[in-house]
């Protein structure tokens, strides 16, 4: 599934053990996959290699992080690996969604990979339809945390510190049988089930989400990517504004279309 | 979601989510049905040398072009085609909703078909017609079993396609735009000059020209 790049020289495949995986999943809003871009585009991360899948729609374009005329020509695929060695930090995005009946397959052959490359743990970004808050959800915060057994015996506590909020279970009967509890996450893409395997796999995983709705989500990329930050310290955050050191990529131009034909007026 | 009169709605995620999917677990029924019609979905890619019974060696090819989608089938038909240079050595036979083709090669333009030529003077030129719709799930599919038949080393691959210009990002409104227009996406194996200028950022092919 990995392909490396071929960076010349005859150099060996990159080695991610021990590293951090930091993964979007492809969900409401694609807030997930805005931050990842937040963070590989301020960290001016590397590419390393790429996912050689059937399970995503195919895609291609320059260089989304281009920053001048010389780096604009390398080409970009649906699903990019990305690395920082001096932060133990290997980044995966994902930029087009599933093809029907091929998200567990996916999820099969990467959780595999994050065996196989032995990763110390995986950081997936993700986000949950905003409308199916309960009523306690909509006050507070719109940010949850989900950990792993393994990780919670390794992490946990930080969270708490932190005073992160965990993502709440809802009632598998709603009406009918308040007491048996299921993990629910609305418009999460494949969170759910990524989690879930590694809860059974013993990988150790860790879930951040953010409610939100479509629409410009930008702001919530900036949310969730802070909300990240508050635990992995990638960047140095200033108190006052924590979103304004991170580097908007230059693919995030013309989000909502073209300009105006003059024409209108 | 409520809309201006009070109804109802539920938004389609960009995300492309199916959400009936996740929560339905399989039935056998289910994963019959599902791998009868995956079977029905299969590309099937027929060589002319096939039918010979000959074992199959992989096609020495030196240039590769591929035309996707009507216009530039027809762009090939109408410039580059002609039955005294090139002959039919290849066809794709696949069925979907949205068209299906057949083994024929003798087709009308406005046919759905995909047919692959070789040029009679240099064997290893190969030109590829394809103005059927590849679904996103047979995209792959056709990706392996066309290239797989390939022997790839100094292989050069064309792909020609074409776009609407609304689809296309720009400052500026596509209204004053002078179309039609080419753009160009290389990989950096590819040393010669390009004709056009490079496809600019948020800009993004998909489909099969991007597989």
């Amino acid at each position: 599934m990995f392909v490396p790049c071929d960076r010349g020289g005859g150099s060996a495949a990159p080695d991610f053990k021990g590293f951090t995986l930091l993964m979007p999943a492809v969900s409401v809003g694609n807030v997930g996959q805005l931050a990842i871009d937040l963070v590989i585009s301020t960290l001016d991360m590397t590419k390393v290699g790429y996912f050689y899948t059937d399970c995503l729609v195919p895609m291609v374009g320059n260089n989304p992080y281009a920053t001048a005329e010389e780096n604009s020509t390398e080409l970009s695929i649906n699903a990019e690996v990305y690395s920082l060695p001096s932060k133990k930090l290997v980044v995966l995005q994902i930029r087009s969604p599933f093809i029907k009946h091929k998200y567990r397959p996916f999820c099969e052959t990467l959780l595999s990979w994050v065996k196989s490359s032995k990763c110390a743990r995986v950081v997936l970004l993700s986000s949950s339809h905003a409308y199916q808050r309960d009523d306690e959800q909509l006050l507070g915060t719109p940010l949850r945390y989900l950990l792993t057994p393994d990780l919670e015996k390794a992490v946990g506590g930080h969270m708490k510190e932190l005073n992160w909020k965990e993502m709440e279970k809802v009632a598998a009967y709603p009406g009918i049988n308040d007491t048996d509890k299921v993990l629910h996450i609305p418009g999460g893409g494949i969170t759910k089930l990524l989690f879930t395997e590694s809860c059974s796999e013993g990988i150790q995983m860790a879930v951040l989400l953010k409610f939100c709705s479509e629409g410009d989500n930008i702001p919530d990329a900036f949310v969730l990517v802070n909300y990240l930050n508050e635990w992995l310290q990638l960047i140095k955050s200033e108190v006052s504004n924590p979103s304004s050191q991170w580097k908007i990529p230059s693919s995030w131009r013309l989000l909502f279309g073209n300009g105006l034909p003059p024409a209108l007026f | 979601m409520a809309t201006f009169f009070g109804e109802v709605v539920v938004a389609p995620s960009r995300a492309g989510l199916d959400e009936e999917e996740e929560a339905r677990e399989e039935t056998p029924e289910d994963r019959e049905i599902r791998r009868e019609i995956e079977k029905k979905r299969e590309i099937d890619v027929v060589w002319s040398w096939q039918s010979g019974g000959r074992a199959e060696e992989p096609l020495v090819c030196s240039r590769f072009i591929v035309a996707i989608g009507r216009n530039a089938a027809a762009f090939l038909s109408s410039f580059i085609l002609d039955s005294v240079c090139w002959e039919v050595v290849g066809v794709v036979k696949l069925w979907n909703e949205w068209c299906r083709t057949t083994s024929t090669t003798n087709v009308l333009p406005t046919d759905s078909f995909c047919l692959f030529y070789r040029l009679i003077a240099d064997p290893t030129v190969l030109l590829c017609q394809c103005s059927c719709y590849v679904a996103e799930d047979q995209q792959f599919q056709w990706l392996e079993k066309v290239f797989g038949s390939m022997q790839k080393k100094g292989l050069q691959v064309t792909i020609l396609s074409t776009c609407p210009v609304a689809d296309y990002k720009t400052q500026e409104s596509t209204l004053t735009l002078v179309s039609p227009f080419l753009k160009a996406l290389k990989t950096k194996e590819f040393q010669e000059q390009v004709c056009c200028p490079l496809l600019e950022q948020p800009n993004i092919v998909r489909d099969l020209p991007a597989a």
